[in-house]
């Protein structure tokens, strides 16, 4: 893949001043995209996947929000630098966002086709005539039925697939570069959540665009993802292709997370959990943030924060078990099952289980 | 297991039950239409479907938060529509209990946990003084996985997975014989869906519990369910072992359903192919009948008898399939 990234984000740190204290939600991440591709950021409620991307619009309440540190730069500009005024050319111009809860993010008291042409005019300065024109077309692109019909409808006359439908054809007016989607469809039922990622991979490849797409189910990430990051407690813990991360992945947390995972196969009758539940991040654990929960975890991981390990080019993973002096472990079985299927599919390249990798850098 | 189910008894038992709103009028909508099936004691019935197919209808119906259209639904041997005096319904309810979806608006969050839990200890009479509620209540904390220091804290200070187990203490506080789980995970992350079923699955055994499972889809159904039903648009379209529902799914819909839930693995996504279902398929002209045909034991469609010869071949033939790959 032509590695041409379109937007980089380094070393992001956001607290938000509450009442109890400064929770440190996102803690130094790190990613970038590429143009034309989907990275999918996994993780729990908490985890700050959300808060990371909302940083990038500058969709977070300015009252009590603190960027410690970092930057995010897109298209030579640092996106956390420049103003309101600035940010507003780029923001559902450049980088649009799809929300979780369709309701709530539309206007019920606005025709479903204005809410689409209005971002066309307030950013491409064209006239209704030619805005309502545009927006019939995609509509008609995002598969809502009889568009000319539909345009004077409102939301409430629209079911959750559909309303679903016009915030992405509201996110794609402009032609964006970046698409960010929010749990675009943990709202609705699995039939109509196939049908909008479905259109959301075509869309992706006639307009190429490139997707930030943030979700807790890994099996949306099979489907959608180029690359993964998985992301606990304000921290992104491994990232890579997807063929790696579901594969062959290096990190405890991530081996929870796919183990935890139902599967369809008939027989298997017992899931598998990840005990405890994620730390509070009004004060972050010392060492490792997943040691508490972790089976696999080392003296070592509840005094220092492990570095980031090189696996290949595209992967790094953020845990001691990657240290040359680490003891050799087993996986939970559903991983070493995941490993084998791996070294059957891509048979020869790379290497499996345990790779003494190289540290670099000591902040992920 | 089909023999013994056939000796098992049933404790709640739903025959022809319709529920409609707004009856008679021009927007009539019928929510459940013709449902029958029963649930055995000591197993956990799922009932699958999407919104507005009707499974959270045929659970409210269940519990008497609505009043049915027609049919009837016995609970215990016990025509529940004829539960009317208070003294019978403290005893109904007592005995039936259920856990919501949401679960933060299904919390009163100027309540603490100790006097959400606690309140229906109290109104049960379960409970001589304060001393022995306090005691009961932290017993109960403690068995849904929670410490005991929670009692005087408020809904808005737990997650959304501490908020359910909280919701799951209150409802087996009284100590009852049979749980409604309406959607009682699907607003949780999948990792926390995974810890609330092994809990659920523990509480049953230890407590000698029967459950109606009802969800949107089949992925953590299989989990927890012995049987399935699957619904759509107001009616029960296939029943049937777990087991036997993910080896040898018959009705279009159920097919439909299976083949939309995502895998966790990029390299059988890229190749599925999704089934898409055509809801024709459950439109008869002439339904004097199409009712459940049961097509191999403890296996029914809703279906027209002539259709039943087709369903047993397809179904032969599934499982000739996996046979083959296994």
């Amino acid at each position: 893949m032509e590695n041409k990234a379109v937007l980089e984000v380094k070393d992001l740190a956001i607290s938000f001043r509450t009442f109890e204290g400064k929770v440190q939600a996102v803690r130094g991440v790190n990613f970038s995209l590429n143009k034309g591709e989907t990275l999918a950021i996994v993780g729990e409620s908490g985890s700050g996947k959300s808060v990371s991307t909302k940083a990038i619009n500058q969709l977070l309440p300015k009252k009590n929000t603190l960027i410690e540190r970092g930057e995010i730069l897109f298209e030579g500009k640092d996106l956390l630098k420049i103003s309101e005024k600035e940010m507003q050319a780029v923001r559902g111009n450049d980088i649009a966002m799809i929300f979780q809860d369709p309701m709530t993010s539309l206007n019920p008291t606005m025709q479903v086709g204005k809410q689409i042409a209005e971002p066309i005019i307030a950013h491409k300065g064209v006239s209704k005539e030619e805005a309502k024109e545009k927006a019939l077309e995609l509509m008609d692109l995002v598969g809502i039925r009889d568009p000319k019909e539909s345009y004077k409808n409102y939301p409430h006359q629209f079911s959750g697939g559909m309303r679903q439908r016009v915030m992405i054809a509201i996110a794609l007016a402009c032609e964006p570069k970046i698409l960010i989607a929010d749990e675009p469809t943990t709202a609705l039922d699995v039939t109509i959540q196939a049908q909008i990622l479905d259109l959301m991979n075509k869309l992706k490849k006639e307009l190429d665009t490139s997707i930030i797409f943030i979700t807790h189910d890994l099996g949306v990430v099979a489907q959608m993802a180029d690359r993964v990051a998985v992301m606990y407690a304000g921290q992104i813990v491994e990232v890579g292709t997807a063929d790696e991360i579901f594969y062959n992945p290096m990190h405890p947390y991530t081996w929870g997370l796919l183990a935890s995972m139902p599967t369809l196969e008939v027989g298997q009758t017992d899931l598998y959990t990840i005990p405890g539940s994620p730390p509070n991040l009004l004060h972050p654990p010392e060492g490792d943030a997943f040691a508490a929960r972790n089976a696999y975890a080392m003296e070592i991981d509840f005094h220092q924060e492990p570095d980031l390990f090189k696996v290949s080019d595209t992967h790094y993973a953020k845990t001691w078990l990657l240290h040359p002096d680490a003891p050799d472990v087993q996986p939970p079985l559903e991983v070493q099952r995941r490993k084998e299927k791996y070294q059957s599919l891509f048979s020869g390249q790379g290497q499996f289980n345990r790779i003494g990798g190289e540290a670099i850098g000591s902040r992920g | 297991m089909a023999a013994e189910a056939k000796e098992k008894k049933a404790i709640v038992e739903i025959s022809e039950l319709k529920q409609y709103f707004n009856a008679g009028k021009k927007n009539e909508v019928r929510a459940v239409n013709h449902v029958s099936f029963s649930i055995y004691e000591g197993e956990t019935f799922g009932l699958v479907g999407e919104s507005g197919s009707g499974k959270s209808t045929t659970g409210r119906a269940l519990i008497k938060l609505s009043d049915i259209t027609g049919g009837q639904i016995t609970y215990k041997g016990e025509d529940i529509s004829e539960i009317k005096r208070r003294k019978d319904l403290l005893r109904f309810r007592k005995s039936m209990q259920m856990i919501f979806q949401d679960p933060y608006a299904s919390l009163n969050p100027r309540l603490t946990v100790k006097e959400i839990i606690g309140g229906a200890l109290k109104v049960h009479g379960m409970a001589k003084n304060g001393k022995e509620l306090t005691e009961r209540v932290h017993e109960l904390l403690e068995s849904v996985g929670l410490s005991k220091q929670f009692a005087n804290r408020y809904p808005k200070e737990f997650s959304g997975g501490q908020c359910q187990r909280v919701g799951i203490a209150r409802a087996l506080a009284v100590e009852p014989d049979f749980i409604i789980a309406d959607e009682a995970i699907s607003a949780l992350d999948v990792s926390i869906q995974a810890q609330v079923v092994n809990l659920l699955k523990e509480l049953k055994e230890e407590n000698n519990l029967t459950y109606l499972f009802i969800a949107h889809d089949l992925s953590m159904v299989k989990y927890i369910s012995d049987r399935i039903g699957v619904m759509n648009r107001g009616r029960v379209l296939e029943i049937c072992e777990a087991e036997e529902l993910y080896q040898a799914p018959l009705h279009p819909y159920t097919e439909s359903l299976l083949s939309a839930i995502p895998t966790p693995d990029p390299e059988t996504e890229r190749q599925r192919v999704r089934t898409e279902y055509d809801p024709a398929y459950h439109h008869y002209d002439d339904i004097s009948h199409v009712k459940l045909h049961e097509i191999a034991p403890d296996h029914f469609i809703y279906c027209h008898k002539d259709e039943v010869a087709l369903y047993k071949k397809k179904r032969e033939k599934l499982l000739r399939q996996k046979k083959k790959y296994a």
